[in-house]
Formats: structure tokens, sequence, C-alpha cells
């Protein structure tokens, strides 16, 4: 094998382009990469195969046989179910997207501001400010204290600010924030000084358009974090009209909720309504908006990543 | 006193920014800072009527109590041991797909992988929940499949021993992308020249992974390990309520700290009990994580956290 190598040495990157032949090694390494990562691609695909298949099965298959990899029987009942009175969707979507656009901004606000202050080099007091927002991450009074400050004391049960507020501000968005400002040169700051700029003329007029990427980040992660929350309203919504989007799925999975449907239309037509096949639909509904724009966003959120591990 | 006046002459200069930061650290003292002092529920024998410092202090008794009855230890013990499998399994698999995605040589491919691989961490945990309904339940998949081998379908909701692997499975799924993105990013780093010299030296690709990608990522390896290692008594709630939800039948080997600790408030409304829990939790959280940056100051100060 030793030997081999040293005879057709390993064409990588001096060779891009030109076709000279591969030694054994190479082509043993990538057989085993391309299979191997094929593989856990196609793993990580699948859960959302069985899901848009099962949500396109019919529900007599379903019942009969059981959910499949690969149903015989094509049916849109499941989502003609969730269309024909898609109130509850549609409120469920108003709650989710009103909620995450009120808290990304509001948290992107707060961040960039608390982010900016901590990278001012001329602010005495930043390190132990950073401290204390950073100290929140080593210890917690645990969730209980906290829910009861969240209801007793502030009166948030069945709030709308209860969805908003717990993921508004995080001191790893503070830290990722100030980390990304601090790489903004000081002359520019002290120019913009000079000129008689105040503190905030300059976060709004400089920082902030300096900071577009960073902003964009964070304000993706925020975005997801709320699209994706269904734990507050777990424990601080009880009417149902207020339900965001993933806890109406979370619902409606554990069957604790129904989706209100006509079902009254299917007792006639002598067919089973659709139920588990409904459970599928509305699990696609609810994801569809990530998946259509996660290709646009990928990039951000693995910018966030990288600078993030880097820096700490 | 000189102190006070060095603050107010610093308040004075730069009161913008004060009240710039004001309102984020209102949020950590409202949202972080005083439910610090509700860790004292831990010390009582709460009753809703009596609020904070009106129920009846019975000292260590929640804690002697969780300690005698088996519960902490159960907890501890699964809590540790699930995140020891998420933290081996998942960091060797990062590794591996980051080393193969840094060689191989099409783009196309190393591009729609990452993608595919970074897709669950952008779901939400509802979904992942869907999965296991449609896997695992009666009329899941798995069973479909059982019974078209022929086989008597299995009742996954009676059983705890499988989904021990089905909580590491999704725990690995969710994170592959994050991580191996993180050891990408390292092996990028690494300067091409050793590459190029290794290959003058003769070494094939396994030779070059062996002696300079995997030396160079032991640096990232220890120091995510570390941090992990601090974080180890934190459970990931999320993953463990969708998939297990309340099934009592499963508790024993899929029970944390902080599934515990939110059944305490939210089915037995045991507050003294579920805050004894979560403090027990959140000290010796503290305790780890301040071990670790410890040990990592001592050894490579640039990385520590503060």
């Amino acid at each position: 094998m030793n030997v081999q190598a040293e005879k057709w040495p390993v064409a990588r990157k001096a060779n891009k382009g030109s076709k000279i032949k591969e030694d054994k090694a190479t082509i043993v390494f990538n057989v085993i990469g391309y299979t191997l990562l094929t593989v856990i691609s196609l793993v990580c695909l699948i859960p959302f195969w069985l899901i848009v298949a099962g949500s396109f099965t019919d529900e007599m298959e379903i019942i009969s046989e059981g959910f499949k990899l690969f149903p015989h029987t094509i049916s849109f009942e499941a989502y003609k179910s969730v269309f024909t009175t898609p109130e509850q969707i549609y409120r469920a979507y108003g709650v989710t997207i009103g909620v995450t656009a009120a808290g990304s901004l509001l948290g992107l606000l707060l961040t960039s501001m608390a982010g900016y202050v901590l990278s001012r080099k001329d602010f005495m007091y930043r390190n132990n400010l950073s401290f204390f927002i950073y100290f929140t991450t080593l210890f917690s009074g645990g969730l209980i204290p906290w829910y009861i400050m969240m209801t007793k004391y502030l009166g948030l049960k069945d709030s709308y600010w209860a969805l908003i507020l717990p993921p508004l501000v995080s001191a790893w968005n503070i830290i990722l924030m100030r980390n990304f400002m601090k790489s903004i040169p000081d002359s520019v700051i002290e120019s913009a000084k000079i000129d008689g700029a105040g503190d905030f003329l300059i976060y709004r007029r400089i920082i902030l358009p300096l900071s577009t990427p960073g902003l964009a980040t964070i304000g993706l992660f925020l975005a997801l974090g709320y699209w994706n929350d269904w734990f507050n309203a777990n424990v601080f919504i009880t009417s149902d009209n207020k339900y965001p989007l993933q806890f109406l799925l979370y619902k409606i999975l554990s069957s604790a909720a129904v989706l209100r449907t006509q079902t009254g239309a299917y007792l006639a037509a002598n067919v089973v309504p659709p139920a588990e096949t409904l459970k599928m639909a509305v699990a696609v509904v609810a994801t569809g908006p990530i998946i259509l724009l996660y290709p646009f966003v990928q990039k951000y959120f693995v910018k966030g990543l990288t600078i993030g591990a880097v820096k700490g | 006193m000189s102190e006070k006046r060095g603050f107010l002459k610093e308040f004075n200069k730069n009161r913008t920014l004060f009240l710039m930061i004001a309102p984020t650290l209102l949020y950590f003292i409202i949202f972080s800072y005083i439910p610090m002092i509700g860790v004292y529920y831990a010390f009582t024998n709460f009753n809703f009527d009596g609020g904070l410092f009106g129920s009846e202090f019975v000292g260590f008794k929640n804690f002697e109590f969780l300690y005698k009855s088996g519960i902490l230890w159960n907890l501890t013990k699964n809590t540790v041991l699930y995140n020891l499998a998420f933290l081996i399994i998942g960091n060797i698999l990062q590794i591996v797909s980051a080393i193969f995605l840094a060689q191989l040589a099409s783009k196309f491919f190393k591009k729609t992988a990452q993608s595919l691989m970074f897709l669950p961490y952008f779901l939400s945990w509802v979904l992942v929940g869907a999965f296991v309904f449609n896997m695992f339940s009666d009329l899941g998949v798995v069973n479909t499949m059982l019974k078209q081998f022929g086989l008597q379908p299995y009742d996954f909701y009676l059983n705890p021993a499988p989904w021990k692997y089905i909580i590491v499975f999704f725990n690995v799924w969710k994170g592959i992308g994050y991580g191996t993105i993180i050891y990408l990013a390292a092996i990028m780093g690494i300067s091409d020249e050793l590459y190029e010299a290794a290959k003058i030296d003769g070494a094939n690709v396994f030779q070059q992974i062996r002696s300079i990608t995997l030396p160079l990522l032991k640096p990232t390896f220890i120091l995510l390990i570390l941090f992990s290692l601090g974080g180890i008594l934190k459970g990931q709630f999320d993953l463990f309520y969708q998939i297990i939800g309340n099934n009592g039948l499963l508790y024993d080997a899929t029970d944390i700290i902080d599934t515990y600790v939110f059944r305490s408030l939210t089915v037995n409304f045991d507050i003294g009990m579920g805050t004894a829990a979560g403090l027990y939790q959140s000290f010796f959280g503290f305790v780890l994580i301040m071990t670790v940056n410890y040990i990592i100051k001592k050894t490579r100060e640039e990385y520590a956290l503060f």
C-alpha cells in the first residue's frame, strides 16, 4: 500500500482539473465517502418522505394496513379536509407569523443595541455588564421559579406576551452580536464622533448598516426559534384561539385536539373521514414555509455557526 | 465614595449607551435574576396561597426525599448517560462527515449532502414527534413492515427498551448538520501547504487524514467535548417530551431531570420537589462548568469562556 502510494502521489488540490489517474487509496476513500454521505443524507430525508407520503395516502389504506414507505393509493382528502374549514389553521398561522415578526424585530433591536454598547471599547463597564448577562447561562433558578414569575407576578398566563418574551433576548445572541460588531474598526466610530454624531446616531447610521450580515444571522436564528416554539404555548396558553402553529400541530398529533373539519360531509358519502392522514397533512402545512425558505437562508445560519464557533 | 463618583461620571459621559443597554439588563433582572430568589421554594412545602415566603419551611427535606426515593439517582443517571451517548456518537459522526465533505471532489454532491444534513436542525421538535408517530405507532411504518414480513406487530408504547435508541437516533439526526459545519470550518482552517507537503512525501489520503487532519482537529474536538461535559446535567427537554410525552410506562428508561421538573409543575403540582430537582441541576451544572472552564484556562487560556 505504501509502496503504491509512493508510486502515484495523491493529486488532491495541485492537479485540480487535470485528469491524472488517482491512486487506490483515493478511490477507496471516495467510494466510502460518497456512500456514507449518501446514506446519511437519505436518513436525514426519509422522515419527510414518510410524512408527505402519509399525508397523500387514502385513510382506508392506513387503517387497514398502516403507514408505508410507498403507499398504493393517492388521496388528497386530508388536504381537502384541512382547507375546507381552514379557520383554525389560518388562525394559528396568524398567531405564529405575528409572534415571529414582533419577537424577531424587537429581539433584534434589543440584541443589537446591547451588542453595540458592549462592543464599545471606551465603555468602562463593558466587561462587568458582559459578565452580568453571561452569568445567566451559567446559573438559573430553574423552570419553576421562572414560571411562577411569569404567571403569578407578571400575570402573563394566556397572553401573547408569554410567547414573545421568553425567546426575546439571549446571552448567546448578544455575545455573537458583540463579536460581529467588534470587527468594525474603531476609527469609523472615532471619525463619526469628531463630526459630532451622538452614540445613538452612530449606532443607527453607521454600526447597523455595517452589521447587516450579523443582523441577518441573528434575526433568522430568532425567527426560527419563534416559528418552532411550542413549549411556551404549552405552559402558558390556555385558550385555543391563541395557539401558535407548532402547538396546534402538537395538540392534533397527541389527539388532544381534533381539527374542526366538516365531518358531517363524510357521514353521507360513506367514506372514512381522514384522521391519521390529517395529522400528517397538518405537519406538512406547518413545516412548509421552513422548507420553502430553507435554501435561501441556509448560508446565514452557516455563517452564524462558524463565527460563533471560532469566537465562543 | 470615589467609586460612586466614578460611576456617576461614567453615567453622565455615556448616558445614551446606558439607556441603550438598559432594556436588556432589565430583561435579565426580571427573567433571570429575580427568579433565582425562587430557588427558596426548594426548601419549602409550597402552597399556592402562601406564595414565596408564606409556605412552610422544611429545610432539605425535599432533597432528602429525592435522594432516598432513588428518584435523584435515576434522573441523574439517565440525564448523564443520554448526554454521553449523544456526545460520543454525535461527535464521531460529525467528524467523519466533515472529513469526507472536505475531501470529496464533486461540489454539487457536497453542497447537496450538506444541505440535507443541516435540514433537520431547522425543524421543530413537534415535527420529530410526528415522525415518531408515523414510524412507531400501532399503524406506523415499522409495524406495517413487520406485518408484511409475517411477523407479530410490536407495541412500542408498552416497551421501554427500544426508546433509548430512538431518542439517541433523533438527537444525532437533528444535530449532525450543525456539528459537521463546525468541524468543517475547523478543517478548512488547516493550511493547504501541509497537505501539499504530505503529498510530496507520498502520503495517501488516509495517511494525510491520520497525520494532519485528525491531530489538528483535536483542539476543536476537546474543546467541544469539554463544554458539552460542562452541560452534561442539562437535558434536552424538547427531545424527550416530544418523543415520550407523558407515557409513564417508559419513565424508568427515559425520565431526565428536565422532564421530571416539568411534570412536577404541570402534572403533580409539586412545586417544592420540582424546584429542588431544578436547583440540584443548576447548582451542579454550575460547579461542572466552572471546573471545565478552570481546566481550559489552565491549558489553553485563549479558549476559556471567561
